[in-house]
């Protein structure tokens, strides 16, 4: 019973905690999730950048839906045409409540005919069991009993081909198939949240540390490396994604209007299936957004090296920089006018640049708008200039290819 | 004897509201005297030694609802006052399951999940909800009661900005809380949930202090009542007083003396002296006047309105409105000294359980049939019980090694069939230790001491007439504008110079000063 009085652990916990060695862990939906395997991160976000790094995302909400309306239920409930949606393909997408405000987002898996797999950061069981209401279609959560591993980089072919049964090069971005390692059953997709290459491996709990065995194992010659959230936080910056609950509130948790967000305000316009046929939830607000456009953007911007150099050079500094991902809210200006704020922002080690992603108000999100982002120079506000620039930061050809 | 003194504000009453009022009209520089009647102040917030070693929350016992502003205002921090965290509630299972929720969130979903993931889930957006209903609330809270009927400036002001107010909430917003404010808590909680422990135990908040079911339209806004400590800056909900709840009466007290309050103890008020339509003093029981150009009283709204003045100075629906307002108590409370914790078969030795609330409400169906019971006049042979350890959270409120338990028990009829006698209380107290062995079997044996208050103990000791423990039910129909009277929920009275200002009062009950704060507020706004 007296587990009950602690966070959730990941099947994969007899591994990570041993290595775990700073014992540098955060909070993810209900489980204690490894912040970093080392005291710095460098190692672990080269890995993603230049070998192989391997993250438990077991904490994903996962549900199955399955049955002969699953496809109805999912086609209503997001703004995708999940009729399109092949087997063996996945989208990503986010959901709206009525009003068009986004509720989640994740992605949506065919496994076969009749039978899908959603992810979610939040619990979503209850919004999914509200619109089945009349429809043909079994629910089950099974965030426990799956398993996930993210293995993110530019070897992570090469590892997944080593300890699977058969070869991996046949899955194309953002498809799945099922495969063995070690024995055991597992599906992979390629996707993450990176923005590099990668796949994902859902498997069975119970062969949570066969599998993990394997993966180090064989991904030893590539340089396999455990890697924690903070690393993978960073690199999901660069690839311009997005976090429920840092660059957005989900329309359910906002106290007030102005804390919800559009998908066209997030930048999901190209997810939007308007012209899909009948209704989904939302429909009729996201239409009218989409005739008069979204009156915020989330969008990339460059924060300008001269200028920070300047900003603190003026006090005999050099540029500091912060060694993780920001969460904070940083002002950004316009004309001397704040238009909008940052939510997360990085320095990237890839790219040398400090990045942000940053919410503008119209007209001041097109690509190329210079701004101005704050920014703390010994104690005193600052504001460094910038530039908008278009998502993603980093997208190396090989994520695609 | 008798003596003759000249005051510009005298209390009546020593609770916590009359406190607090005595404590603002001091601070406005107002020469200030409470008068009240028991040898000890606090009135229903009281600590009391009944057994020796053993400290006991005679009556009320957690905190959650006492305003940060008069927090501050009467620098009570300064004063000793420290509210200590109750973080979790616990709901013990006859099968030897239990529901708990935690202090932390994950936790508690993960508890919640474990009987009912649908539940888990509905409860986030059930907090959420009710928090922002609250919110909606608050400012109403804040704001003295208009009267629609009325046309002052004053009320129309009043309106205005409520008006202003309700134009600022959404349509879901103004369905949401017109639908909370009329529902009964059994048909709010059966549209979120499907876990019978939980649905109980959310549903308890919702009787507590009123001579209803869960089942009993209206029982909806009590739920919503609960919320409101919530939002106001901590966002934490109950916490316990340090030296139990006579730590915060004690607290304003001293802070009252400190700015100049002068406290009178085992005073008891007979009457209002009334000239000319004008309110001049009061008189003792003992005939022992005292003087000032302004009374208010913080007693129940029976005694401010039926005793302390005649009834002839009073229009005859006020007479009326006062003589049926509800003030039948249905809550008693046992506390018991213990040599040691009681032990839960459904989480054995000494644990987190200790340290939270224990509610013994596994269900909507066990609390409405405690509820049946009462309607005709009997204690509820199975009662819902509300548990508090105070000694797990403030060592000292108990010897080394012993514990003081604090057992608020619903139903125990103020009009019990038969009447109160020794014998009906001392059954009354062997049905809650009853009731208690079932969860935790080794409590019989580790009672030490125990003290069973019945209504009619509260309103004997405490002095609250009918042992409502809010001075009245929070019925939508004793609420607002409505409460105590129709017209007269602006904490005037029709004598002039005399006031209201206690539970019986608007917002009400509840250890939360506002009533009295919001009082005094309108006595100096009169002054000029
Ligand atoms: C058993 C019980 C449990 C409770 N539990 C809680 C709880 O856990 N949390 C919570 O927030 N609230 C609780 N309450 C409610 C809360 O305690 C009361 O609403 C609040 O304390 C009332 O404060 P008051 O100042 O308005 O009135 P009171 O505290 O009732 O004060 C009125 C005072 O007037 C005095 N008085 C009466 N007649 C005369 C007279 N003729 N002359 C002079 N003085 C007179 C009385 O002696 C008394 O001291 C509980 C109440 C009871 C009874």
């Amino acid at each position: 019973m007296s587990d009950l009085y602690q966070l959730k652990r990941t099947p994969f916990h007899e591994r990570t905690s041993a290595l775990c060695l700073p014992q540098n862990w955060r909070r993810w939906a209900g489980h204690i999730a490894v912040g970093s395997y080392d005291l710095t991160l460098e190692r672990e976000y080269w890995a993603i950048r230049n070998h192989a790094a391997l993250i438990d995302v077991s904490p994903l909400m996962k549900y199955r839906i399955e049955g002969p309306d699953a496809m109805r239920l999912l086609d209503k409930l997001t703004p995708r045409n999940i009729a399109k949606l092949a087997i063996g393909q996945v989208y990503y997408t986010g959901w709206c409540d009525d009003e068009g405000k986004l509720l989640d987002d994740g992605t949506i898996t065919r496994l076969a005919e009749q039978a899908y797999r959603l992810t979610s950061a939040e619990p979503s069981l209850r919004w999914l069991h509200m619109n089945a209401v009349g429809m043909d279609v079994r629910i089950t959560e099974h965030t426990d009993q799956v398993a996930a591993l993210s293995l993110q980089g530019p070897k992570s072919r090469q590892v997944l081909n080593r300890v699977c049964d058969s070869p991996v090069d046949g899955i194309r971005f953002f498809r799945m198939a099922e495969n063995t390692i070690a024995g055991r059953a597992v599906t992979i997709s390629r996707t993450g949240y990176t923005g590099d290459l990668g796949y994902e491996i859902w498997l069975d709990a119970a062969d949570a540390l066969p599998v993990w065995d394997a993966l180090i194992a064989g991904g030893n010659d590539y340089g396999i490396t455990p890697c924690g959230i903070l690393a993978m936080d960073i690199a999901r910056v660069e690839a311009g994604l997005f976090m429920l609950d840092v660059d957005y509130t989900a329309a359910t948790h906002a106290w007030i209007e102005a804390q919800k967000s559009s998908p066209y305000e997030m930048g999901l316009g190209w997810a939007m299936a308007l012209d899909k046929p009948g209704f989904f939830v939302g429909r009729s607000a996201l239409e009218r957004e989409a005739a008069e456009g979204p009156r915020w953007k989330m969008v990339g911007v460059e924060v300008d090296w001269e200028s920070l150099e300047q900003a603190f050079g003026a006090v005999g500094l050099p540029p500091q920089i912060p060694s993780m991902t920001v969460r904070a809210s940083l002002p950004a200006f316009r004309h001397g006018k704040q238009v909008g704020y940052a939510s997360s922002s990085t320095w990237s080690p890839v790219l040398k640049k400090y990045i942000a992603l940053v919410h503008l108000e119209r007209p001041h999100y097109e690509a190329g708008t210079r701004i101005e982002l704050e920014v703390t120079v010994q104690h005193q506000r600052c504001r460094a200039s910038a530039t908008v620039v278009n998502l993603p930061f980093y997208d190396p050809e090989w994520k695609r290819a | 004897m008798s003596s003759s003194s000249r005051y510009d504000a005298i209390i009546i009453g020593g609770g916590h509201n009359g406190l607090i009022a005595a404590a603002y009209l001091a601070r406005a520089g107002k020469k200030t005297l409470v008068l009240e009647r028991r040898e000890i102040v606090g009135g229903a917030a009281v600590t009391e030694e009944i057994f020796p070693g053993y400290r006991f929350t005679e009556f009320s016992y957690v905190v959650s609802l006492l305003r940060p502003e008069i927090i501050r205002d009467l620098e009570l921090p300064k004063h000793g006052l420290k509210i200590l965290p109750l973080p979790s509630t616990v709901t013990p299972l006859q099968e030897g399951d239990y529901l708990a929720s935690w202090e932390d969130h994950d936790l508690t979903r993960r508890e919640l999940y474990r009987h009912s993931p649908r539940d888990a889930e509905a409860a986030d957006e059930y907090s959420r909800v009710m928090a922002r209903a609250a919110k909606a609330i608050k400012p109403i809270i804040s704001l003295v009661p208009p009267d629609p009927a009325s046309l002052s400036w004053r009320d129309l002001r009043g309106l205005l900005k409520l008006g202003q107010y309700g134009a600022s909430l959404s349509p879901t917003e103004i369905c949401r809380i017109a639908k909370l404010l009329t529902q009964s808590a059994a048909d709010l909680l059966d549209e979120w949930f499907e876990f019978d422990p939980l649905k109980g135990t959310k549903s308890a908040s919702g009787i507590i202090g009123t001579f209803l079911g869960p089942r009993s339209p209206g029982t909806a806004y009590v739920l919503l009542h609960h919320y409101m400590g919530e939002i106001d800056g901590a966002f934490r909900a109950w916490g316990f007083a340090k030296n139990g709840t006579g730590g915060v009466s004690a607290a304003i007290a001293s802070s009252a003396r400190a700015l100049g309050v002068e406290i009178k103890t085992s005073a008891p008020v007979s009457k209002v002296i009334v000239k000319g339509g004008r309110a001049t003093g009061v008189a003792l029981e003992n005939g022992d006047e005292f003087h000032a150009s302004v009374v208010m009283s913080a007693a129940d709204p029976k005694r401010t309105f039926l005793q302390f003045v005649e009834r002839q100075q009073l229009p005859g629906d006020l007479v009326t409105a006062v003589e049926s307002f509800r003030v039948r108590g249905s809550s008693g409370k046992v506390n018991i000294a213990l040599s040691e914790l009681p032990d839960f078969t459904c989480l054995p030795g000494e644990g987190p359980i200790h340290r939270g609330a224990i509610s013994i409400s596994p269900s909507i169906d066990y609390i409405e049939r405690a509820y049946d019971q009462a309607k005709y006049g009997q204690v509820s042979s199975e009662p819902y019980i509300d548990m508090v350890i105070p000694s797990m959270i403030d060592r000292d409120m108990a010897p080394p090694g012993h514990h003081v338990m604090s057992c608020f028990v619903q139903y125990a009829p103020y009009d019990r069939e038969g009447g109160w006698d020794d014998a009906a209380r001392e059954a009354f107290g062997e049905t809650v230790v009853s009731t208690i062995e079932r969860y935790a079997p080794n409590i019989r044996r580790a009672i030490v001491g125990k003290q069973v208050i019945t209504p009619k103990d509260i309103e004997r000791i405490a002095g609250i007439t009918g042992g409502n423990i809010f001075h009245g039910e929070l019925l939508l129909h004793q609420l607002f504008f409505l409460r105590p009277a129709p017209q007269w929920a602006d904490f005037r009275t029709p004598v002039k110079g005399y006031y209201f200002g206690a539970s019986g009062a608007h917002p009400g009950g509840g250890v939360m000063g506002a009533a009295g704060k919001l009082a005094a507020q309108e006595i100096l706004k009169d002054w000029k």
